[in-house]
């Protein structure tokens, strides 16, 4: 029957091994074997941007990567973003303040998406955040709030 | 569990892929950044038996200056291709061309090998590629070979690799003197699969008229479609609107043949070809004029 390949790997600073069928999406291991829901799973072939995960600091979908492949590797999730029970991300923090969400279902692929875009580029334009945030769907907000809450916790991660 | 079942290895030498294929290329399915692959499979539109991950082959993840060209590892992803400071300078059309490979994201895993060896008709490396006369590397158990980029695309999702081979290296030529570039493409949001793209590639002469020109379109064929006849109507000219407008149509009335779908006819392809190949044209033509007025332009 199948095989049971042996993973183990970073998640938000925890080490987990595990053993896993190849065929299993990195999007389903996250939410079905270590219980991180907060990667959500829209379209589950590219395109709606809700499972970004960090890979070794890198934004990818996570629903196109296979479990296996994360062997070795080290993954952020948007459970990793808060930095204490009770505190939110600056970023978090203005998408709350700015409206940037309703549903919320499509947020974590966005904060996932922008953390590393603000650090790399801590002030950017409008055009610039809303190049970043092309391969990521929203069907609440209209993406103008989204564009807000990043702009405002752009401004204050800067003047921190 | 959204892909079928399925064998999976992954070396970690290239030796051991072409091992592997030697005795399996034809079952076998390679994983590079699988940004096209696993959407298929997650569709079970493709049920590989065997499926080989080369993302432990990090020897070739590279890009390398090489006698004023640049070499490409297969493996190398396609968001290095937008930070590498040596694209710039030694491929400006690839340069160009790389943020409208779909997003970030996606650019992060896709690879350069991965998107030539798909043959997808859409892509946008396929046709970069073919305008800057690339070359591929096809290696396997039983030797190696070179493939000019426009005899690599055989078809649709197609290629002339083997099922023992595997595409390990590209190589563009170094950039022509006076030449200018541009590539440009029509989606209906930033990121969509282009409705019709075209990279395109004007040399001048020393008299500033147009001594080569170089047109190929993505999303109007089975593959990258080069505009040859168009291309040579424009050599000898200056480039003048006249002589963009004879070379614009032909190329979109006889040198391609576009499918229609829900979201553009066959005729519109046309005509987003016509006018993106003046557009094209007109910017390689004025990047070239200006290397030709650079004050040190010369060997290089």
């Amino acid at each position: 029957m199948s095989v049971l390949h042996r993973v183990k790997l970073t998640v938000n600073g925890k080490t987990c091994e595990r053993e896993v069928e190849a065929r299993l999406l990195l999007s389903d291991f996250l939410r079905h074997d270590l219980g991180l829901t907060g990667t959500h799973v829209g379209c589950e072939h590219g395109v709606c941007g809700a499972c970004t995960i960090l890979l070794d600091g890198d934004p990818v979908r996570s629903c196109l990567i296979l479990a296996v492949q994360a062997d070795g590797r080290e993954l952020m999730t948007v459970e990793g973003l808060a930095p204490a029970p009770g505190e939110l991300h600056p970023l978090q923090q203005a998408f709350w303040e700015a409206h940037g969400l309703q549903c919320g279902f499509c947020t974590p692929g966005f904060l996932m998406t922008l953390v590393p875009f603000l650090e790399e580029n801590p002030s950017p334009t409008e055009h610039e955040i809303r190049h970043a945030i092309s391969g990521n769907l929203c069907r609440c907000t209209g993406y103008q709030h989204i564009v807000d809450a990043v702009q405002l916790a752009a401004d204050r991660m800067e003047t921190k | 569990m959204k892909p079928a079942s399925f064998e999976y290895l992954a070396p970690d030498s290239l030796d051991a892929a072409l091992d592997i294929l030697a005795h399996r290329g034809g079952e076998a399915k390679l994983l590079a950044g699988g940004q096209s692959l696993i959407p298929v499979m997650n569709f079970r539109l493709a049920q590989p038996s065997l499926l080989v991950d080369l993302n432990r082959l990090r020897d070739l993840d590279y890009l390398r200056e090489d006698g004023g060209g640049l070499r490409i590892g297969a493996m190398t992803r396609q968001r290095r291709l937008e930070r590498d400071p040596l694209v710039p300078r030694l491929a400006p059309l690839l340069r160009e061309a790389v943020p409208f490979i779909a997003h970030p994201q996606i650019r992060n895993r896709g690879t350069v090998g991965g998107s030539l060896a798909h043959a997808d008709p859409a892509a946008e490396l396929p046709a970069v590629a073919v305008a800057l006369d690339a070359r591929v590397r096809l290696q396997s158990a039983r030797g190696e070979r070179w493939v000019e980029a426009r005899e690599f695309f055989a078809g649709l999702f197609t290629t002339v690799l083997e099922p023992d081979e595997m595409l390990v290296e590209v190589a563009l030529p170094p950039p022509p003197a006076l030449t200018g570039w541009a590539f440009l493409e029509v989606a209906r949001r930033h990121g969509d699969y282009a409705q019709v793209g075209i990279a395109a590639r004007v040399t001048l002469d020393e008299g500033g008229r147009c001594r080569e020109a170089r047109l190929v379109y993505l999303s109007v064929g089975d593959g990258p479609v080069e505009a040859r006849e168009a291309a040579r109507m424009l050599a000898g000219t200056d480039l003048s609107d006249e002589a963009i407008a004879a070379a614009s149509d032909k190329a979109s009335r006889d040198e391609m043949d576009p499918t229609g779908d829900i979201h553009a006819s066959a005729d519109f392809k046309r005509h987003l070809a016509r006018v993106l190949t003046g557009r094209a044209l007109r910017r390689a033509g004025a990047r070239a004029q200006a290397r030709a007025q650079a004050p040190g332009r010369g060997k290089e």
